[in-house]
């Protein structure tokens, strides 16, 4: 009965490393190529970024890592393919949509 | 992805007639804007398998185009492309391959109000969450779909229509369903059975916790009913990910609990050690009665899936994992390995 031994070991270790991760840096966040920085973002505009970081964190990076760049072309795109994928709202689409272009 | 290989075969010209229709339509995109341009994704990937020591071979190229029409419609499509190389019969030599080319969905979707969306064409059937979520090869942290998959998905694709979308979301809890009926289709690349059934989830935000049920029923030949259960759960500030299904059938039934963790605690997660992602499945079926046709092994079945994913730069995964099964008709070993590039790109350079 090695391999009951060894799963016990296992489902012990995936449980107990995530308490020692409390302090893990924040996930990647998906950047277009060329983003416009906003120098002057006002608080309304920080708290759109905020809903669509939270829309990105509940629906998006659950099941896949955050693409490491793509063009600005097709931001508009690949949001309307997350609303269908990922039953997004169209106000989810929105803010995700000005998340992804800041 | 290994089944994707069962559940097609490869007469290729209707699939050609299918791309070249739907590049086609591309050419006819009314008015493009800034951001709406049409984008080629998908995965290219090289997987091996061993399994009672047989070693096969999966070259695959998953490339998924998706284009908008306009305000509200959106044309999606996912393409497989795979060449088997498996070993020769017993008592002769070598290799031989054979050529696998399938439409996994083709699907127009309207955007019908800001919690409605109807789909129409084929669209992979709304039961549990791997068949939707997890079966592209860029995304899945295994080779093998989990034993259970087939239950109330038969093929894994419906042909027909369905309804989908959020019906609330709030910063404390959303609520997102999904319905569907779809035809029976014998065409090679839109298999599908005559079947309804549906999805709901609930996601509370704070707990990081969704929980979900599912309904399937098939409306050919002896009909039955499917009923499924889902539990995903990321705690906060952990990279760590519990995924979870039940599913049961009228002649068998079983469970999966799938677990990862990437180590971006050290380091964060372009480190050397963060790249790494640990990962682990269960999983058991139950046999209650014999039936060869809902693709869950014919005894009690018990897997354990151990694996090890590095995330490369620049897209690009492998995985590396070791399963042990145990059933009353054999055990066995399954090793494998792969290596997955993803790529996302627009159709044309936009203005």
């Amino acid at each position: 009965m090695n391999h009951w031994k060894a799963l016990a070991s296992c489902l012990l270790w995936m449980t107990v490393l995530p308490l020692f991760a409390q302090t893990s840096s924040a996930p990647s966040t998906p950047t277009t190529s060329n983003p416009k920085q906003n120098k002057s973002a006002s608080t309304q505009a920080v708290h759109q970024s905020d809903d669509g970081q939270r829309v990105f964190d509940q629906n998006c990076s659950r099941c896949h890592n955050a693409p490491q760049g793509f063009s600005p072309h097709i931001s508009g795109t690949i949001v309307r393919h997350m609303r269908v994928r990922a039953s997004l709202s169209k106000e989810d689409e929105q803010a995700l949509l000005r998340f992804l272009n800041p | 992805m290994w089944r994707l290989l069962n559940l097609y075969a490869y007469p290729h010209r209707r699939i050609l007639g299918a791309v070249t229709l739907l590049m086609s339509s591309l050419l006819f995109t009314p008015h493009v804007a800034a951001q709406n341009t049409p984008l080629i994704s998908g995965g290219v990937g090289f997987f091996t398998s061993t399994n009672g020591g047989n070693t096969t071979y999966v070259p695959t190229i998953s490339p998924v185009l998706v284009a908008p029409l306009g305000q509200h419609l959106l044309v999606e499509s996912r393409a497989n492309l795979i060449e088997l190389f498996f070993p020769k019969p017993p008592g002769q030599s070598g290799y031989t391959s054979e050529p696998f080319l399938s439409l996994a969905y083709l699907q127009l979707d309207y955007l019908a109000t800001s919690h409605l969306t109807v789909v129409g064409g084929e669209f992979l059937t709304p039961f549990g969450t791997y068949n939707e979520r997890l079966t592209p090869i860029w995304i899945s942290n295994f080779q093998d779909a989990p034993l259970i998959t087939s239950l109330g998905t038969g093929t894994g694709s419906s042909v027909g229509g369905m309804l989908r979308g959020s019906a609330i979301s709030t910063p404390k809890f959303s609520i997102d369903y999904a319905a569907y009926f779809s035809t029976e289709s014998t065409n090679m690349q839109f298999n599908a059975e005559r079947s309804t059934g549906g999805r709901v989830s609930i996601y509370l935000p704070e707990k990081r916790l969704e929980l979900g049920t599912s309904y399937g029923r098939l409306l050919q030949g002896t009909q039955q009913n499917y009923f499924g259960a889902h539990a995903w759960w990321e705690p906060a500030n952990t990279a760590f990910k519990l995924r979870s299904e039940y599913a049961h059938g009228a002649h068998s039934q079983g469970y999966w609990i799938e677990t990862d963790y990437r180590l971006s605690r050290f380091g964060g997660d372009q480190s050397l050690i963060g790249r790494l992602e640990p990962v682990f499945r269960w999983q058991q079926t139950f046999r209650n009665s014999p039936d060869p046709t809902d693709g869950l092994p014919s005894a009690d079945t018990q897997r354990t899936d151990f694996g090890l994913d590095y995330h490369l730069p620049h897209e690009v995964r492998i995985n590396t994992s070791y399963a042990r099964q145990f059933s009353s008709t054999g055990n066995h070993n399954v090793w494998e390995t792969g290596i997955v590039y993803r790529f996302l790109f627009p159709t044309w350079k936009g203005k």
